[in-house]
């Protein structure tokens, strides 16, 4: 990796694993569960989330020498509302489907945990460069949680993967379904979200032994 | 009668905790003690019950399609909703100032006990989420919007109550290693919500017709992929 020093590349890889924003940090549980009874929704979330973070770092950090440090938490909102109206704006115009799926959802990455934390964490401490780099890496780790979630819900629940019946047809009894396979339709309700993340959280503190709480 | 539905459906049916998964970061965050839990349930169902009709009016007066008539008829024609997030939250930011620094003037007890936690409460998800179910479920009076808010409110209390109390039990007991903490309580939480769950059926006796209008707009809203999925099992079910 020329473009990026060994330092700044440890800002991308730690939020993946060992130090992500959701099963570490506990920071932006309440999207990240609401919205990934579909894979593609959750897709979508993710890359939001990525774009507001990334750019709301980088805006943070370049004004962080001017703004009071008083007033900074309003300051952080009106900078991720003014993001989060244009993405929002931009689903509409593009996908308005899933802007209707994902309904004030878009909205409340306003206050997701993970953007107010990174900028009070990193962006105020930081260069325009690095925490790009810290906006980007704590938005993948977030991403691929919901990817996951997103991936056994859709499977397990319904069948299918981004709307493509992977498992065949359950009406015309096909793949899988020959043999008696049924959808397991709980998958899609809400309370398996916090369950499939639960189980995400066991996985990896049983790999990872210094991540255990007392 | 619409008070009292509202009242219960947003408390037990809507729960912002186990139904939409609102304000889980302070709910996961501070729910390690019984009597700090009280303290920001408190402050939520406080907040909220100020900010939902002062995002009421907002909402009918500024942000709606039409809703600049009362300025005269050349401004009917616009639509500033796009505008609604960053309304809301600088209302929000802006009410939960006045509101510390009015409790800290005349009641400084009440002030130590809520005090802390009102600054965390400006980017609970729990209050912008209000608002923003407030405008989306178009409610339609200042009173019902004033419900909703202190309903909502006391939902999300009673969830991290619950949540708290069951956290300070489970100190004691043998959960393997690693749940322990963060994992365990995801887990719990869900099997609560299942559990909530089985209050959907309460509105659905006594007068049918309201209530059955309402959740059909609703599910159109929220939940349409999740119904047709539904469809589609109810339909190989009867072949």
């Amino acid at each position: 990796m020329g473009l990026l020093s060994k330092k700044d590349a440890k800002l991308i890889t730690d939020p993946l694993a060992d130090n992500n924003p959701i099963t570490i940090q506990v920071l932006g549980i309440c999207s990240a569960l609401a919205i990934t009874a579909q894979l593609k929704a959750s897709i979508v979330m993710a890359v939001s989330v990525m774009a507001v973070l990334g750019i709301g770092n980088v805006v943070i950090s370049l004004m962080r020498n001017i703004i009071p440090s008083k007033i900074r938490i309003i300051v952080q909102l009106v900078v991720v509302a003014a993001l989060v109206i244009i993405v929002d704006q931009v689903l509409k115009a593009f996908s308005y489907e899933l802007s209707k799926t994902l309904s004030v959802f878009v909205g409340l990455i306003i206050t997701n945990c993970i953007i107010m934390g990174r900028f009070e964490a990193f962006a105020l401490g930081n260069g325009p460069w690095r925490s790009f780099l810290d906006g980007i890496g704590n938005a993948l780790g977030y991403g691929v949680i919901l990817v996951i979630v997103g991936f056994f819900r859709e499977l397990l629940g319904s069948g299918t993967l981004l709307g493509f019946k992977v498992l065949g047809d359950p009406i015309e009894k096909t793949g899988l379904y020959a043999i008696g396979y049924e959808n397991n339709g709980f998958m899609l309700l809400s309370p398996m979200a916090l369950i499939v993340v639960g189980i995400i959280i066991w996985v990896q503190r049983s790999r990872n032994k210094d991540l255990i709480e007392d | 009668m619409e008070h009292i539905e509202l009242f219960f459906k947003s408390i037990f049916i809507d729960n912002m905790v186990f139904a939409t998964f609102l304000g889980m970061c302070s709910y996961l965050a501070v729910s390690k003690k019984v009597s700090t839990a009280v303290g920001l349930g408190a402050a939520v169902v406080f907040v909220l019950a100020v900010t939902v009709p002062v995002n009421w009016l907002l909402d009918q007066y500024i942000l709606q399609p039409g809703a600049l008539k009362w300025l005269g008829a050349e401004y009917a024609e616009y639509d500033l909703s796009f505008l609604s997030f960053i309304m809301f939250i600088a209302t929000i930011a802006t009410m939960v100032q006045l509101v510390e620094i009015v409790v800290e003037k005349f009641s400084p007890s009440l002030y130590n006990s809520l005090g802390i936690f009102l600054p965390l409460i400006a980017v609970n998800c729990a209050i912008l989420g209000g608002s923003l179910f407030m405008q989306s479920r178009e409610i339609q009076t200042i009173g019902l919007a004033f419900n909703y808010g202190i309903s909502s409110g006391i939902g999300w209390f009673l969830a991290i109550l619950a949540i708290a109390a069951i956290r300070e039990k489970i100190r004691y007991s043998n959960v393997p290693a690693p749940l322990r903490g963060l994992g365990i309580t995801f887990i719990i939480t869900g099997l609560m919500a299942i559990g909530f769950m089985s209050f959907g059926g309460m509105l659905t006796g006594g007068d049918e017709e309201a209530p059955a209008e309402e959740k059909a707009a609703k599910i159109e809203k929220k939940e349409d992929t999740k119904e047709d999925i539904e469809v589609a099992n109810n339909i190989k079910v009867i072949k």
